[in-house]
């Protein structure tokens, strides 16, 4: 027992030794901190940011890529199911988007991303032409009420379609390493079996006792329907389901959990952009950005696509309303959110990405 | 001396700023990695000089290090200064959306707090570029630089003032924010400015703590050289910003204008002041550099959240289009920039000196009125 209690001392000791050398570092190195000096030595030594190196890379389909990342040491894991926040420099520019590690979230030494190239993407598309081993790229700690709870649900269903697969496949993994008690099951969509990332994972996670997977490929054999769902997990009503996909697919589910009226037990996860804008004859007013001192004629869209074609370059990430990152304050006027919403409340705060002016707005940006 | 307004016709300065518009938009379309290269590399030079020049200290005791040791935290601060901490501050980079090099968030090795000095030089200087009473950067508030300065007999004190300045330039900024000058005429009150001396009190601590203390006590028995050192790397940076600065606005042939003159100004009578208001230093590469680009004064006037690295690649351009209509282009060796503010600092000490005659200016003006 003193032996342990000395040994504990000891390491208590040199944890505060530790960090009070870190902080008479950050003393000498202000004002830039000492982040801005290692990263000059190697971008992976920062101490507060969170940058992640790739150490591997595959290409799973034509048009897909999965990198393997390595976070630096101020990473603190993911629970299965939320996004990271992944930044890269293109052609000087930052450029940020969300995306949810696939892995299992008892692994966490290593995040695997998988992404799609988009048509038009800047950021998939870079990722594709650009990606290789030792690119070091910015993450973002791991956000996002999507997640599996804590208290694991009795049993649960995944629904995904395409890219949505990544979320779902790292809750899937996630419970799969814990020896999951309960049952688990997941219906799958992709376009054909080419457009599959994961075949072969999927394939040996099916083996495993008490999971069932359903993949099915739409271009041959429809869409999203009750019947595949009864198919794969009959017992769907008492479950908690997860849904992540394109915006036909969510709407299905959802549509068939209200009718069910168990839309309580479905959580969900937008991938693509909600279409946003306010239609011509009732947008009209000016959008001013009163902190830039910018003045514009709204034209329905976005709050954040008139701030950049303004000129301005506000925070912001997934431009999807999903990682906040874009929040400013509304000081007047009344906007609509892309969930359908309309607020006139003054100094409230609003995503610029999901929001757009029904005339005159102010907004401290 | 010709008024601001009857320099051009008006159609003559609305096509003169619609140039200036052009020009500006050529240079921000074609910002892209190679001015971030550009950046990293002068941040990568800076702290490699400032390691090397806190390192050095410990041989403080062989005069030669000690004095290479001032040298390299001397140039490290004033690339700090001047060509990364004036123009990151002044949004250069912000397009690129890199947090390290982000207006709003980045901070200076200087006491001045970042936020503060954003307010006084980014708004208030750079928006009334040499209006008397609206610019506090005429005489920053305790000198008599421009004739349009009613004198007063404490002005016989300006080239004592102008010499103090210099030595403690930093702590002149920290105060100038602070508008120190304007609370002890009685203008603004001291309880204004609560948040603005918290800033500063904290930044102080920080600055003080690593030059004063901190380094110098790491390198025990020498700790008096350090400190020495540090303060001589301090009064170095503070004189070459200092003369750097005051060759910007002040030789003899820069012009200063009045409230009346410039309300409703457009566009480009904005652009013309800036142009009329500034004067630019020659010479070489590595000095462009150290002044932060600051020798390209008119180009960073014009276009002041433009990377600095494009002001010499766009001055033959602005030069060009001043020549198209008859505007003058100040510009002169540091030394005789230096020399005209030196005399103009003591010529304003003394009461009895009213009117100036302007030096001949680099580029011929036309003098003839062009108003219609």
């Amino acid at each position: 027992m003193a032996i342990r209690a000395a040994v504990r001392r000891a390491a208590a000791r040199s944890g505060t030794q530790a960090s009070s050398l870190a902080s008479l570092a950050e003393r000498l190195l202000t004002p830039h901190g000492v982040d801005r000096y290692l990263e000059l030595i190697d971008p992976m030594l920062v101490r507060r940011e969170i940058r992640g190196e790739v150490v591997a890379l595959r290409r799973p389909t034509r048009d897909s890529i999965t990198l393997t990342v390595r976070p630096s040491r101020a990473w603190q894991g993911f629970a299965a199911g939320q996004f990271v926040r992944v930044t890269v420099d293109i052609d000087g520019v930052r450029r940020t988007r969300c995306y949810s590690p696939a892995g299992s979230a008892h692994r966490d030494g290593e995040l695997e991303f998988t992404v799609k190239a988009h048509e038009g993407g800047l950021v998939s598309r870079h990722l594709h032409e650009h990606g290789h081993v030792g690119m070091v790229l910015g993450l973002s700690h791991a956000d996002g009420t999507f997640a599996l709870p804590e208290q694991r649900p009795d049993s649960i269903v995944l629904i995904a379609g395409g890219s949505g697969i990544t979320p779902v496949l790292s809750m899937l993994r996630t419970l799969v390493d814990e020896r999951y008690p309960g049952e688990v099951s997941l219906l799958y969509y992709a376009r054909t079996p080419a457009d599959m990332p994961y075949a072969e994972e999927l394939d040996e996670l099916a083996s495993r006792r008490g999971v069932r997977i359903h993949v099915r490929h739409t271009a041959a054999d429809g869409h999203f329907t009750a019947d595949h769902l009864r198919r794969v997990a009959p017992w769907f009503a008492r479950a908690t389901t997860y849904l992540c996909g394109p915006p036909p697919l969510m709407e299905a589910v959802r549509t068939l959990y209200a009718d069910a009226g168990i839309a309580g037990q479905l959580h969900t996860e937008e991938f693509t952009p909600p279409v946003l804008t306010v239609a011509a004859s009732e947008a009209g007013g000016r959008i001013r950005f009163t902190r830039s001192g910018v003045d514009v004629a709204n034209d329905g869209r976005t709050l954040l696509e008139q701030a950049e074609d303004a000129g301005l370059s506000p925070d912001h990430g997934c431009r999807m309303g999903i990682c906040f990152s874009c929040t400013q304050r509304k000081v007047s006027g009344v906007v609509r959110t892309a969930s359908g919403g309309e607020s006139a409340e003054d100094d409230e705060e609003i995503q610029l990405c999901v929001t757009a002016a029904a005339g005159d707005v102010d907004i401290d940006c | 001396m010709t008024g601001l307004q009857d320099r051009l016709t008006p159609e003559q300065v609305e096509e003169f700023g619609r140039e200036m518009d052009e020009l500006r938009a050529r240079i921000v379309a074609d910002l892209g990695a190679a001015d971030v290269e550009y950046i990293h590399n002068v941040i990568k030079t800076q702290r490699g000089l400032e390691v090397t020049g806190r390192a050095l200290m410990y041989a403080g005791f062989f005069p030669p290090a000690w004095l290479a040791g001032v040298g390299a935290l001397s140039l490290a601060k004033i690339l700090d200064n001047m060509e990364i901490g004036h123009n990151v501050m002044h949004g250069q980079y912000d397009w690129t959306r890199d947090p390290a090099l982000s207006s709003q968030r980045f901070e200076w090795d200087n006491v001045a707090p970042a936020e503060n000095w954003r307010h006084s030089h980014n708004y208030i200087h750079h928006t009334y570029t040499n209006i008397v009473d609206k610019d506090r950067d005429v005489g920053y508030g305790i000198l008599r630089i421009d004739p349009a300065q009613r004198w007063h007999p404490y002005y016989l004190g300006n080239p004592v003032y102008a010499t103090l300045l210099a030595i403690f330039f930093q702590w002149g900024v920290m105060l100038h924010d602070l508008e120190v000058d304007r609370v002890v005429k009685g203008e603004r009150k001291w309880s204004e400015f609560r948040e603005e001396r918290r800033r500063i009190g904290r930044k102080m601590g920080t600055q003080i703590g690593k030059d004063y203390v901190l380094f110098p006590l790491l390198t025990g028995p020498l700790a008096p050289l350090t400190f020495a050192g540090n303060a001589a790397a301090n009064l170095t940076r503070n004189l070459w910003a200092f003369g750097i600065i005051f060759c910007g606005h002040f030789p003899a042939d820069v012009e200063s204008f009045s409230e009346e003159e410039t309300e409703h100004e457009t566009r480009g009578q904005w652009y013309l002041r800036q142009i009329l208001g500034s004067a630019n230093i020659t010479g070489g590469a590595l000095f462009h550099v150290l002044s932060g680009n600051l020798s390209h004064q008119i180009e960073h006037h014009l276009f002041p959240d433009i990377p600095a690295r494009r002001y010499p690649q766009i001055a033959g351009e602005v030069r060009a289009i001043c020549e198209k209509y008859g505007l003058p282009y100040h510009t002169g060796p540091l030394r005789k920039q230096l020399w005209s503010v030196a005399k103009k600092i003591v010529k304003f000490a003394l009461p009895g000196s009213g009117d100036s005659t302007p030096e001949p200016a680099t580029v011929e003006r036309d003098r003839t009125p062009a108003a219609a």
